[in-house]
């Protein structure tokens, strides 16, 4: 049973702060950098009196930064005072599910201008600490009490996927790769470099100090360097995994009737899709997401496309088995192929199905309820051609974004078409 | 145990008195690990209580460096890992586990299927973790 949406919206304007570690900055200030550039992004303007609610994604605010009650925080700062302000949660998928409320409102009738946004202030805390919050993600008294970390739970579905399909670790490298390489044309990137550079500037640190100097030829020599890219949890090393972060990004939506009066260009959200899955001892398959499968359904229904029509993806790489197994739940490719097409290069910037132009949560950042907006922005440059040095050669009319929470408990599916 | 409420407290006291404790749909037939009070597939909310054998496979696994702080606090470090993995219990749930018996330092050679035994908490006073070990036969290290 396909959804139908009473009324559709689009995006008429969106913007990001500068992603990477801030710590003389609040996360309520992050949003503020993003909606300031938002702002300048709307063609023909908006006025801030004209917003009606706010929709904010957050996962863990009071962990994070001791803030609660986000939503007024964010709308004050804005100055949305006086008018519905929500905060969501859906762990890593917060900012997807904030544009789908957004989305929902508009529907509904109810509203016709609505900014939703997403912000996570990660860095405050120490890494073992910053561990605990995400590992509360996961099935708190039975998977992270047997020490599962977030990690460790995609490390559970890569160890099974490895098993089933003989996935190489080469194969992993090569998203890690891929993706940084993207996020080097990405001025807003927390990492903008490719892994080449960060060994090339490794080694003339070695040098300078006089240390023993490795012999990296590549980037495939330095990852595989136990030293340079130790396991964080076998198999993943810290190459496969996306960085703490702290970011915020936002899109104004509007009313499908009113979009034509922002800009020439609006970008029409045509599917939406969300599901939940069980805890990963009740699945059935440990080598894909069942919640993104459904999603995913569930939008390319909605918008009446298939997997083939999408020209570029940006999907949820928290870490990089994550955004294999995400192309072949999304139906680009085959179980057990996810992996081959990466090293083929055809999910390259500009391949057969570009994923991640970005630089994805592994190379952009990933401030976990801001990833599943900043994701949106991307698309939005894209579409409209104003990507700058990482813009796909071609038009591109039809889009998707993936955003995952936790290990797939959640999922949330949008695809874009510009008309 | 049959008097006990079919929450997360009841299951770990189990687990302290060394029971693997599950639930079984009446109407299904469903077993269930962690209890549920409902069952998700059928619906029915006439469950109870069932001791498993705590006999099983291993389904998946990873050995984790960095740690969550529970663990660090029990010496586990990014120079001493730890293994966690997804038991098939004989009985057919499934379960994450903590994995003991096996060299967390080498996972190359610890092997999918790999049979492994329930190994109940021995320090009372702890919360309870649940753990499998390795069963003699798998290339094992104690």
């Amino acid at each position: 049973m396909a959804h139908k949406m009473n009324r559709m919206a689009a995006i008429v304007g969106a913007g990001t702060s500068k992603l990477g570690a801030f710590p003389d900055k609040l996360g309520r200030e992050l949003f503020t950098e993003a909606f300031t550039d938002m702002l300048g992004s709307v063609d023909r303007g908006i006025k801030t009196a004209d917003i009606e609610a706010l929709y904010v994604g957050s996962a863990a605010p009071l962990s994070f930064e001791g803030q609660a009650h986000l939503a007024p925080i964010i709308a004050d700062q804005v100055g949305l005072i006086n008018k519905p302000a929500i905060r969501v949660e859906s762990a890593c998928a917060s900012g997807g599910l904030a544009l789908r409320e957004g989305i929902i409102g508009i529907a509904s009738g109810l509203y016709d201008v609505v900014l939703v946004g997403g912000v996570e202030k990660m860095t405050n805390l120490p890494t073992s600490e910053v561990t605990d919050v995400l590992a509360a993600f996961s099935d708190s008294p039975y998977e992270s009490r047997v020490g599962i970390t977030f990690p460790g739970a995609y490390a559970l579905l890569a160890t099974a996927y490895r098993h089933k399909y003989g996935l190489t670790e080469e194969q992993l490298m090569a998203v890690a790769i891929k993706n940084h390489q993207n996020g080097a044309l990405n001025p807003k990137a927390q990492f903008c470099c490719s892994i080449r550079d960060i060994m090339t500037s490794r080694l003339a640190k070695m040098k300078e100090k006089g240390q023993p100097v490795p012999n990296w030829t590549s980037e495939m020599d330095f990852l595989k360097d136990r030293e340079a890219n130790p396991i964080v949890a076998w198999p993943l090393r810290l190459f496969d995994c996306s960085p703490i972060t702290d970011g915020a990004a936002c899109v104004l939506l509007v009313a499908e009737h009113l979009a034509k009066s922002f800009t020439d260009t609006p970008i029409y959200v045509i599917g939406s899709g969300q599901a939940s899955d069980y805890s990963l001892s009740g699945r059935e398959d440990l080598t894909t997401l069942a919640s993104a499968r459904a999603a995913s359904r569930h939008a390319y229904d909605m918008a009446g496309v298939r997997p083939k029509d999408i020209q570029l993806a940006e999907v949820h790489d928290c870490f990089t088995i994550a955004e294999i197994i995400a192309t072949e739940d999304l139906g680009f490719f085959e179980p057990g192929e996810g992996g081959r097409a990466v090293e083929q290069g055809i999910t390259a910037l500009q391949g057969a199905i570009p994923i991640n132009p970005s630089g994805g949560l592994k190379a952009k950042g990933h401030p976990v309820g801001a990833s599943g907006i900043a994701q949106v922005v991307e698309v939005w440059y894209q579409m409209r051609g104003k990507a700058g040095a990482r813009q796909i050669n071609r038009d591109v009319h039809l889009a998707l974004t993936h955003n995952v929470g936790a290990h797939g408990a959640s999922c949330l599916v949008h695809i874009y078409e510009r008309r | 145990m049959t008097e006990a409420e079919f929450t997360s407290a009841s299951f770990y006291q189990a687990l302290h008195d060394k029971k693997l404790m599950g639930t079984r749909c009446q109407g299904c037939e469903a077993v269930y690990l962690p209890p549920r009070q409902v069952c998700p597939h059928c619906h029915s909310r006439e469950v109870d209580w069932v001791e498993l054998c705590g006999e099983g496979k291993l389904l998946t696994f990873t050995t984790i460096a960095v740690g969550t702080s529970q663990m660090l606090a029990q010496g586990y470090s990014r120079s001493r890992h730890y293994c966690c993995g997804i038991v098939a219990l004989d009985e057919g749930p499934r379960v994450c586990a903590l994995v003991v018996g096996v060299d967390a330092q080498k996972p190359d050679g610890i092997e999918i299927g790999t049979a492994v035994s329930v190994a109940f908490p021995e320090e009372a006073g702890k919360p309870a973790v649940l753990a499998f070990r390795a069963r003699a036969g798998h290339k094992a290290f104690s």
